[in-house]
């Protein structure tokens, strides 16, 4: 399983030069990709501005989103900008696509919600008609959603949890995957949250951004990695559950964070 | 602190213990509608697994309860004319009305306040106000849980009886109106727990739906005579009921949360109500405990801890419920098929498990289906189907998509009937088709469905695109029907030459013949016209093992149901079929599959049982368990197994010092 880590551009403070710094420590570190959240209607950067911006101080890492909401995009920019990224960071962009969780970010973009899933299958077979070669992954826990992975996408991006829940996604995403008829197997992705000191306020960022989930928010809160055991508890589950890619989200913008993450994993 | 439990059932009266156990300073009281005498019902069962978890979280009660238990550890089945036993399985039960006791008693020794007579009509004053009011709890209702009540199951009684069973009893009995069957128990040395199920339809043709409490007993009693050797049903509130499956998203909102049946129901057929009941109430005085007696902090804990065990069970108890509803379809089978697909229904005992539990069970098991005393596995029992004798149940050779003609297709890789050669040795499944409007799509390896930029022109039940960019097809005529139906003729004549043993006509997932099934994609009055067409040319034809690759459900609001699969599959039977290969959807592009491990397994196991048609099922089984399990109890005739890398394939060691080591021993 190899391990990724999330650039800090949905939490509190973050900066431009953050992010680079943030960006060049992980590509000369134990990190085999860079990921970005995506969100419309919250602080935050633009996910494929922030990943063109660390393929310009990157040399190796792939860059990832993870997931980035299809359906408020055009289709033909959206496919226009994961080329371009693409090449940018000379074949290193893996474009992770899914509908999203919150309404106010289809209705602050000017996008129905309804038809949403629709229209992320019509991009999905644009974008994989139209650029050969660019890794997609497809997330997302509904029947529909496992069905659009195993038909357009290469691989299978889980929106976290514990190990168990990841299991059990992976065996729906390769289930559909065989169904499908696809050759071979999915590429499968998960994610999790961690917070190495400055616990409270990686904590109450995390209550912040999922505050539209109602009481939920705690139980992700609970599930923050708080420290180095629970990384590494963390991480055996994952490969353990035949995780091939697991990326680790900050939630506190300091780059401090990224390196006692890799005290963490060394 | 101050604690109050609405509810003073197993779950909130335990709960209190256990706070005030952990804690005599914590003001606990427990409001509970009813007079302290007052109980319906009559036993409650457990596993042995619970009482573990209950000696560790206050001996006192434990010691107290099982003192009066009823124990055991066999499961009789009543079946026709015969009882068949399993032993192994670890029960106990005790009267309801005496576990009450034993905790009011145990609240008195600790010091909770017990209010009884206490109707509460808003939520009460408190740091932690506990829902432990049932399924239909009103503290619930006060607040936002994302609560979901939806029936699941039979028609179901609660009678007692005294006559004292010495096992867990089903009873299956035939009547004129359709099949009644008992779930029975004793709880102690007087008493039984007596359970009377039958799907709606017999409920109602049997008049129970206008029969008062009374005439219903004696119905029932007259009914099961025999197996209550003489003895009475009593009442107590016996009411037909639905069984009402509770589900909430969140468990807590705020300083209210939810335990026991007000948090989550199983159905009574698998006897876990009371169990996730007490286990609930240990995890949240764990928690609070362990938080120190932070609640926000206990209740996230206690929901994380509590959430994915509620979630297996529950999954459990509907397979359980589903089972019972359509068991009138299962009475067909022998009874040792019956009794293991009964042991088997919820999936938590699979022939592995059980073979632990009670060898002589599935020995007995394998030995009807291999048809020798000493006999291998389900899976390994041979099968004559259409004048073909598969070895065993799992080792097939399926060849995949082959193409009746060039333009059936799916992409230009498929192999076509004239191109396709039948691979080495063993029994082949020649799967044909055409690819109708999923064809001229690029390779499989890139993505499905992605058409090619410069395919070949498309046909179909109707001239609708399949998905985003997919060509229109155009509307199959008159003459492309008999085309089509001599290109199958032909490829079935060609597989026979080849020397094929078992012929498989895709009818599944919208390909050609398959987009003629859907009122989605065909809007004919009379959609099996055309399939069944090809189905007797191709039978007239082929001498051997026939059988239709079938969606047995659209997964699709405005397509074919299960019961529409059904009804097709009896007429593809009718029609000369001996087999069909369960698939469901992809009949339309933007279905609703639902994907899990075996998710084929239930349609396979209706369409066999119902339709009464051999079956074969796949949907992503990885393990000869499933394989067993599945035939032995019946719900497919065969299965696709999809075996993951074995782990004992040696992967190549990192080099090693181990020229030193051999020139030491040397």
């Amino acid at each position: 399983m190899r391990i990724g880590v999330g650039l800090p551009t949905t939490t509190p403070g973050a900066d431009g030069a953050l992010v680079l710094d943030w960006a060049r420590r992980a590509d000369a570190g134990p990190f085999s990709s860079l990921a970005v959240l995506d969100r419309v209607v919250y602080d935050s950067f633009e996910p494929f501005a922030a990943l063109a911006a660390a393929a310009g101080v990157t040399e190796r890492v792939r860059l990832a989103t993870m997931i980035a909401i299809g359906p408020i995009r055009p289709p033909v920019l959206l496919a226009k900008q994961a080329a371009s990224l693409n090449s940018l960071s000379r074949g290193r962009f893996t474009l992770g696509l899914g509908l999203g969780a919150r309404r106010d970010d289809y209705e602050r973009s000017g996008v129905a919600l309804r038809g949403r899933g629709r229209k992320l299958s019509e991009q999905l077979a644009l974008i994989r008609g139209e650029l050969n070669g660019l890794e997609v992954l497809v997330g997302g826990g509904s029947g529909p959603a496992f069905a659009r992975m195993a038909r357009y996408a290469d691989g299978y991006a889980h929106g976290g949890g514990p190990p168990r829940a990841f299991a059990s996604a992976a065996g729906r995403a390769v289930a559909a995957w065989n169904d499908l008829g696809r050759p071979g197997q999915p590429a499968l992705w998960g994610q999790g949250y961690f917070a190495l000191g400055d616990v409270e306020r990686g904590n109450d960022y995390l209550r912040d951004y999922y505050a539209f989930t109602g009481p939920f928010a705690e139980q992700i809160v609970a599930a923050n990695l708080t420290s180095g055991r629970a990384i590494k508890d963390f991480v055996r589950g994952y490969e353990e559950a035949g995780c091939d890619e697991l990326v680790l989200f900050p939630t506190a913008s300091s780059l401090s964070q990224l390196e006692r993450l890799e005290e963490a994993l060394a | 602190m101050k604690v109050v439990v609405v509810g003073g059932g197993p779950a909130g009266l335990y709960l209190a213990i256990l706070l005030r156990k952990a804690d005599p300073g914590i003001d606990v009281t427990v409001l509970e509608r009813n007079a302290p005498d007052a109980t319906f019902g009559f036993g409650v069962v457990f596993s042995e697994e619970t009482l573990g978890s209950l000696r560790d979280a206050d001996p006192e009660t434990h010691l107290a309860i099982t003192d009066t238990f009823a124990r055991w550890n066999r499961v009789d089945i009543r079946y026709r004319d015969g009882l068949l036993r399993s032993r192994g399985h670890s029960f106990s039960a005790i009267a309801r009305k005496r576990l009450l006791e034993l905790l009011h008693e145990r609240c008195y020794a600790l010091g909770a306040e017990l209010r009884f007579g206490v109707e509460v009509d808003a939520v009460p004053e408190a740091d932690l106000v506990v829902a432990a009011d049932g399924a239909n709890s009103f503290v619930r209702r006060q607040g936002d849980f994302g609560t979901v009540v939806e029936p699941e199951g039979s028609k179901y009684v609660w009678f007692g009886s005294d006559l004292v069973f010495d096992a867990f009893t089903f009873v299956f009995r035939e009547t004129e109106h359709g099949l009644f069957n008992v779930h029975a128990y004793p709880y102690d040395e007087h008493m039984s727990t007596f359970i009377v199920e039958c799907a709606e339809p017999v409920w109602r043709r049997a008049g129970l739906d206008s029969m008062d409490e009374d005439e219903s007993r004696a119905f029932c009693e007259r009914l099961f005579a025999n197996d209550l050797r003489g003895r009475e049903l009593f009442t107590n509130r016996s009411l037909w009921l639905d069984f009402p499956k509770v589900t909430n998203r969140v468990w807590h909102d705020g300083r209210v949360v939810l335990v026991g049946d007000a948090a989550h129901t199983a159905h009574f057929s698998i006897g876990s109500g009371t169990k996730l009941a007490m286990e609930d109430s240990i995890a949240l005085a764990q928690g609070l405990v362990r938080r120190g007696w932070d609640v926000d902090a206990a209740l996230v804990d206690y929901e994380l801890e509590r959430g994915p065990v509620v979630e297996r069970t529950q999954a459990a108890a509907s397979e359980s419920a589903a089972y019972f509803r359509r068991v009138g379809s299962y009475t067909h089978l022998e009874p040792a098929q019956f009794a293991f697909n009964l042991l088997t229904r919820s999936g938590r005992i699979t022939h592995a498990s059980l073979s632990i539990r009670d060898p002589d069970f599935t020995r007995a098991v394998d030995s009807w289906l291999g048809g020798a005393e000493i006999s291998p596995p389900p899976m390994f029992a041979p099968l004559e189907l259409g004048g073909v004798r598969f070895p065993d149940r799992v080792s097939f050779a399926l060849s995949g998509f082959v193409a009746v003609s060039p333009e059936g297709r799916i992409t230009p890789e498929t192999p076509t009937i004239d191109d396709w050669t039948p691979p080495g040795d063993g029994l082949v499944v020649l799967q044909l088709g055409h690819a109708g409007r999923r064809g001229a799509c690029r390779p499989r390896f890139e993505g499905i469905d992605l058409p090619l930029r410069d395919g070949w022109p498309l046909v179909s039940a109707s001239a609708v695109a399949y998905g985003p960019f997919s060509a229109v097809p155009a509307v199959l005529d008159g003459a492309g029907m008999t085309a089509l139906r001599e290109s199958f003729v032909r490829a079935a004549r060609r597989a026979h030459e080849l020397g094929v043993a078992v012929l498989e006509l895709d009818l599944a997932h919208g390909y050609l013949l398959g987009s003629f099934l859907s009122p989605l994609t065909n809007p004919d009055d009379d959609p099996l016209r055309f399939p069944l067409e090809v189905v007797s040319a191709v039978r007239g034809v082929w001498p051997r093992c026939l059988a239709a690759r079938l969606s047995v459900t659209d997964w699709h609001p405005r397509g074919n149901s299960v019961d529409d699969g059904i009804a097709i599959s009896r007429a593809l039977r009718d029609a000369g079929i001996d087999l069909i290969h369960v698939e469901a959807g992809q009949t339309v592009h933007d279905d609703k599959p639902e994907y899990r491990r075996g998710f084929l397994t239930a349609l396979s196991d209706r369409l066999r049982n119902e339709a009464r048609v051999a079956t074969m099922v796949g949907g992503y089984l990885t393990t000869s368990d499933e394989a067993n399990t599945i035939v032995g109890a019946g719900r497919a005739d065969l299965c696709i197994v999809h075996l993951p890398r074995a782990p004992l394939d040696p992967e190549p060691l990192e080099p090693s010092n181990s020229l030193l080591l051999a020139g030491e021993t040397a």
